[in-house]
């Protein structure tokens, strides 16, 4: 770790101020922010501490035609809340499903949407990696690279979005508030991340000076019957090998709407129009479910140790969709 | 009342709770990094981001403009100002020849290249993240089938070594009517202690003081002396609480003598306090191991050939090797047997102990091969055990001192309800999931080693014990505690004992699974002189109640000297016969197959473990039998293990709580081997990638569900005095290749690799 100015703004117009300097990181919850500047892999010059900001639970509202969260409430604060385990399951079970209670209990919500790769070349510090330093290459794409994405990687990176939670809110189509000095802006949550290509470093839209206040989740006929499906070697704190996030609007046994996203499989959260068109209109079967799979992963590729994860993605949907049809809702 | 405790009294065999526990639970036991040292200096390692070749050069202007920073260690300014440590199999202490900051040499990846001297902890971290550290890289060889490694034979790689051998095993195998040539694979493995590997030192007076966790510290005393160059009475080595060691702990690394050296250049107390990822790399591992075993038998399944052939990486510089066929070789009757070792030299780390070093790999390929030659033949598992079951050990027809291992099959089987399962692959489905039940043999050699013990009995009829021995977990204070209850006849609470300090009477380092038969024996040896003195006086005393007795017949029993015909007489009026003030008994253990000079060893840190198969006129091992059940997604493959079962007998049991607690955590160790723990290893640069426990997998609570150990009764009146074999290492043997038999029986899918991955196993992969 390196010296850096750390700040503590009472107020948003205060920390909109602060994040304006050169280099500045947000701290949340700390969890990703801190163990990145002790391996050395980050190093802002100044520290916004935003927990001043956080409103608890008043920062959780369900009332009106949709979700709203703020960016300063806890995963652990959002996990426990009624009416998101009724009406939004699958972002109380993604939610859940990630971490340690230790860290659902410190991490926020904006932090956790920005949660940087698990790619141990990028953490190292020292290794090629074109995210952690632009043009230096990229040691994974033939090294150790089991747990890397096979969706929407490059050839300068195939670094795996580690989260759960932003494949509940891709699927969703949630909308992200944002606020700077020059004021606040809505965006599709679907556009907050960028694809690697050849800039792996800009992983977000967000601009310099520009921070995360908020969520808002649309109402729809298909939140209550979700699932998110997490798939591990281990039976909790692990990053997905493989997630679905999946909600269904059924008439009948028919789709009438499919919200889809896979997790632990790509470079950013990872919404599938594919499988969703593929199952629309059509009754869940075994068959439409391995045909969704299948249009899911058509663009998948694979390195010298992930291959599996092409199969196992197909796997995890299909048995998400098939667990989601028969949930009682 | 816990089973196999006495209601009578307390002692050897009574179940009791740690005597430590409290001052563990509150946070008041001090480990290494929580001595208090005065005006302390904080040192942070730089390790080598090449696994092979030199130190170009070293940058530090940037390093020495941090604020506090006080010197930086490198090749440069140390050379030979610290020895090189000599490894322990060519008769020293350490666990590598390597000697960092010795030369401009790289090793392997992770050295330590430099160590940055800092007021405040964060000051060396800044110091050492902006250090700058350039190589001239040569290609290294990662492991096995890397270009430019070098194969030794076990024969070459030890003068000691011997590859066990009966009969002709090539010709049994060729005219078998039932064989199996089979491969096998174990990966990397660290040992991931909870407590960092850290290092405390402080000079005074030309004497050395180091706080550091430690299995051995005999060992760390004698070889910091020789490192440093000097008198092994000028080195205390404290260690009293370890959090964890497995076997990290029981050789000297080399960070230990380069804090010295550090502390007293600056003369100021060093603490170092490495971080997670560099214990990958600074402390040992169990490195990587391959097998080939050829298995033959008769139609009613009696082995008639058995060829086991072992690999496993090394480090270039020292020729470790853990040599499993000693122990594989000698699990069942077989008239013919072959064997051999080779290690492959790599540049790498050089490996170490790490629990059941050579059973673990070499006990899973044989107990693997086990289950699949049952398949072939189309027996239960457990019924090719018991027609293989032996009195006689195979090699040198040697007796066995006691062995259970049936009783430990029909116990755990009975629990299991092992009888209800049906063995055709795939047929125990419970609706998503298929179910899978396995089941092997878990064995350990059962050692010894020379101890010694002081016992102090004070007239206010309280105990002192101390002995050098340790407490790595293992419940070596209440184990010893229990003893000198039993034979002094004084309440628990009246004891107390001190371990893990090199001030203290030598004993043994806390490896092997050693510990309790070494130093319980020798304790109760040292109870013995004090009872002994008290005896004789009460015997030949006129006016004593037990005047004229046979003084073998009176005991120390509840605070009192107590004769079989029921007289008793206060201890504090037995022990005024012979004493004014307090008692002391001092023993000194060579246990059977010890050779005379191994205690004069010992008290210069030097090893002589014996049991096992290391005697001539028998073989003395522990037995178990351990059945898992699997739960295995059908779509999603991912392995579940909701339930294990262990039975085992290891003689007389000194703690049944802490023994049983001992044999949970092996087979949660065992589950964790077979289907997650792995080092991996990045090939083009020989470096580990998953350094840190987000990665490195071991199983959390919800991986764990029901875990059942049985103690089948053993009395075993040949193998030491108090009957003791050690278990420390034998829950987790055996473990993971009744994870593969049920990974088997589950999905029809043979594995024959660790760790078991759902990848393995998916459906439209596996093969």
């Amino acid at each position: 770790m390196r010296p850096f100015l750390y700040q503590r703004p009472a107020d948003r117009a205060a920390a909109e101020h602060a994040i304006l300097a050169e280099n500045a990181s947000i701290l949340g919850g700390g969890t990703t922010l801190l163990d990145l500047m002790k391996l050395d892999a980050m190093r802002p010059d100044v520290v916004v501490d935003i927990n001043d900001l956080a409103p608890g639970a008043a920062g959780i509202d369900a009332s009106a035609g949709g979700l709203h969260l703020s960016a300063f409430v806890t995963m652990a604060e959002t996990a426990a809340h009624p009416d998101i385990l009724r009406d939004y399951p699958v972002i109380a079970q993604s939610l859940q499903l990630a971490a340690s209670p230790q860290i659902r209990n410190m991490a926020r919500l904006g932090g956790n949407v920005l949660q940087r790769t698990r790619c141990s070349y990028f953490r190292d510090g020292w290794t090629a990696c074109n995210k952690r330093s632009p043009g230096s290459g990229c040691a994974a794409l033939d090294g150790v690279n089991r747990k890397h994405a096979v969706l929407g990687t490059s050839d300068s990176c195939i670094a795996t979005y580690p989260g759960d939670f932003a494949q509940a809110l891709v699927a969703l189509d949630a909308l992200i508030e944002i606020t700077s000095e020059r004021g606040p802006r809505n965006i599709r949550f679907a556009e907050l991340h960028r694809l690697p290509d050849d800039t792996p470093h800009l992983e977000t839209t967000l601009a310099p000076g520009e921070m995360i206040t908020g969520f808002f989740v649309p109402a729809g006929a298909w939140t209550r019957r979700s699932k998110y499906l997490k798939i591990r070697d281990r039976e909790s704190y692990e990053f997905a090998l493989a997630s679905a996030a999946v909600a269904l609007d059924l008439d009948g046994t028919v789709v009438r709407q499919a919200r889809i996203a896979l997790g632990g499989v790509a470079t950013k959260p990872w919404r599938s129009a594919e499988a969703e068109a593929v199952l629309v209109g059509k009754p869940v079967s075994e068959a439409n479910a391995h045909a969704a799979a299948e249009a899911a992963f058509a663009g998948a590729k694979a390195r010298s140790g992930n291959g599996y994860k092409i199969e196992l993605g197909r796997q995890t949907l299909v048995r998400a969709v098939i667990e989601t049809a028969a949930l009682q809702v | 009342m816990p089973e196999g405790s006495n209601p009578t009294r307390t002692g050897i065999g009574t179940a009791a709770p740690r005597i430590d526990g409290r001052l563990k639970v509150t946070g008041q036991a001090a480990y290494g990094s929580d001595a208090v040292l005065a005006n302390p200096a904080h040192a942070y390692l730089v390790t080598s981001t090449i696994a092979r070749g030199t130190i170009r050069d070293i940058d530090d202007t940037e390093t020495r403009k941090v604020n506090g920073v006080l010197d930086i260690l490198t090749y440069r300014n140390v050379g030979d100002r610290v020895q090189a440590g000599q490894f322990f199999s060519k008769g020293g202490y350490c666990g590598t020849s390597i000697q960092p900051l010795a030369s401009n040499h790289v090793w392997h990846a992770g050295q330590i290249v430099a160590i940055v001297l800092a007021d405040s902890f964060e000051a060396a971290r800044e110091g050492a993240f902006r250090l700058t550290v350039t190589y001239d890289e040569q290609k290294p060889s990662a492991g096995f089938d890397a270009a430019g490694v070098e194969i030794k034979t076990g024969a070459e790689a030890s003068k000691e070594h011997q590859d066990p051998k009966v009969g002709d095993a090539g010709t049994a195998y060729q005219s078998a009517p039932v064989k199996l040539d089979l491969r096998y694979s174990t990966p990397t493995q660290h040992h991931n202690p909870i407590e960092l590997f850290t290092t405390a030192c402080a000079w005074q007076g030309g004497k050395l003081t180091v706080w550091e966790s430690s299995q051995n510290v005999y060992g760390f005393r004698f070889g910091l002396a020789q490192q440093l160059g000097l008198d092994p009475d000028d080195v205390h080595v404290i260690s009293p609480f370890i959090g964890g060691a497995f076997g990290s702990r029981g050789s000297l690394t080399q960070r230990t003598a380069l804090i010295a050296y550090a502390a007293r250049l600056i003369g100021r107390p060093v603490k170092l306090d490495a971080t997670r990822d560099q214990g990958f790399t600074i402390a040992t591992y169990r490195a990587e191991t391959r097998h080939r075993i050829r298995i033959a038998a008769d139609r009613q399944g009696k082995l008639v050939s058995l060829n086991h052939e072992g690999w496993e990486v090394t480090s270039r510089a020292d020729d470790y090797m853990v040599s499993g066929t000693d122990a594989s070789t000698r699990l069942y009757a077989c008239p013919n047997v072959s064997s051999n070792v080779s290690i492959v030299k790599a540049d790498r780390s050089t490996p170490g102990f790490m629990r059941s070093p050579p059973e673990m790999p070499y006990i899973f390929a044989l107990e693997c091969a086990m289950d699949e030659l049952a398949v072939a033949l189309n027996m239960d598992p457990v019924e090719l055990r018991r027609i293989n079951d032996t009195r006689v050990e195979p090699i040198k027809g040697l007796r066995y001192t006691s062995r259970s291992l049936m009783q430990c099959f029909d116990e755990a089987a009975k629990a299991f309800g092992w009888q209800s399962r049906n063995p055709r692959p795939g047929s125990m489905r419970d609706g998503d999931w298929l179910i899978g039940w396995g089941c092997a043999t878990s064995t350990y050699p059962s050692q010894i080693a020379p101890a010694t013990a002081r016992v102090i009995l004070t007239p206010q009829g309280t105990v002192k014990v101390q002995t050098a021995a340790h407490e790595i977990g293992n419940g070596a204070y209440t184990a010893v505690a229990l003893t000198a209850a039993d034979r002094l006849g004084i309440e628990l609470e009246r004891i107390t004992v001190e371990l893990g300090d090199s001030d203290l009477p030598p004993a043994p380092v806390a490896g092997g699974s050693n510990t309790t038969a070494s130093v319980c024996n020798v304790v109760a040896m040292a109870c013995g002189q004090i009872r002994d003195r008290i005896a004789t006086a009460a015997v030949t005393t006129k006016d004593a109640p037990f005047f004229g007795q046979d003084a073998k017949g009176l005991r120390l029993v509840a605070g009192s000297l107590q004769s079989t015909d029921g007289k008793s007489e206060p201890l504090a009026d037995a022990m005024r016969r012979v004493a004014n003030g307090a008692m002391e008994g001092y023993a000194e253990n060579i246990p059977h197959g010890g050779k005379p000079d191994s205690l004069a060893k010992l008290y210069r840190g030097i090893q002589s473990l014996t049991g096992g198969a290391k005697m001539k006129d028998r073989i003395q091992f522990a037995y178990g039998a351990e059945f898992v059940e699997l739960r295995i997604n059908a779509r999603t493959r991912e392995i579940r293990c909701p339930r294990m079962v262990g039975a085992f007998a290891a003689g007389q049991i000194v703690n049944p709580l802490t023994a049983k607690s001992q044999l949970v955590g092996g087979l949660i160790w065992g589950l964790s081997s077979a289907l997650h723990e792995a080092t991996d290893i990045d090939r083009r640069a020989a470096r580990f990638t998953n350094d840190d426990l987000a990665e490195y997998l071991i199983p959390v609570n919800a991986d764990v569900d029901q875990v059942e150990v049985i103690m089948v009764p053993e009395e075993d009146h040949e193998i030491n005095e108090l009957g003791i074999k050690g278990l420390g290492e034998l829950g987790n043997v055996g473990t993971a290749a009744a994870v593969l038999s049920a990974v088997y029986h589950a999905t029809g899918i043979r594995l024959r690799d660790l760790p078991v991955r759902l990848e393995h196993i998916l459906p439209g992969i596996a093969a």
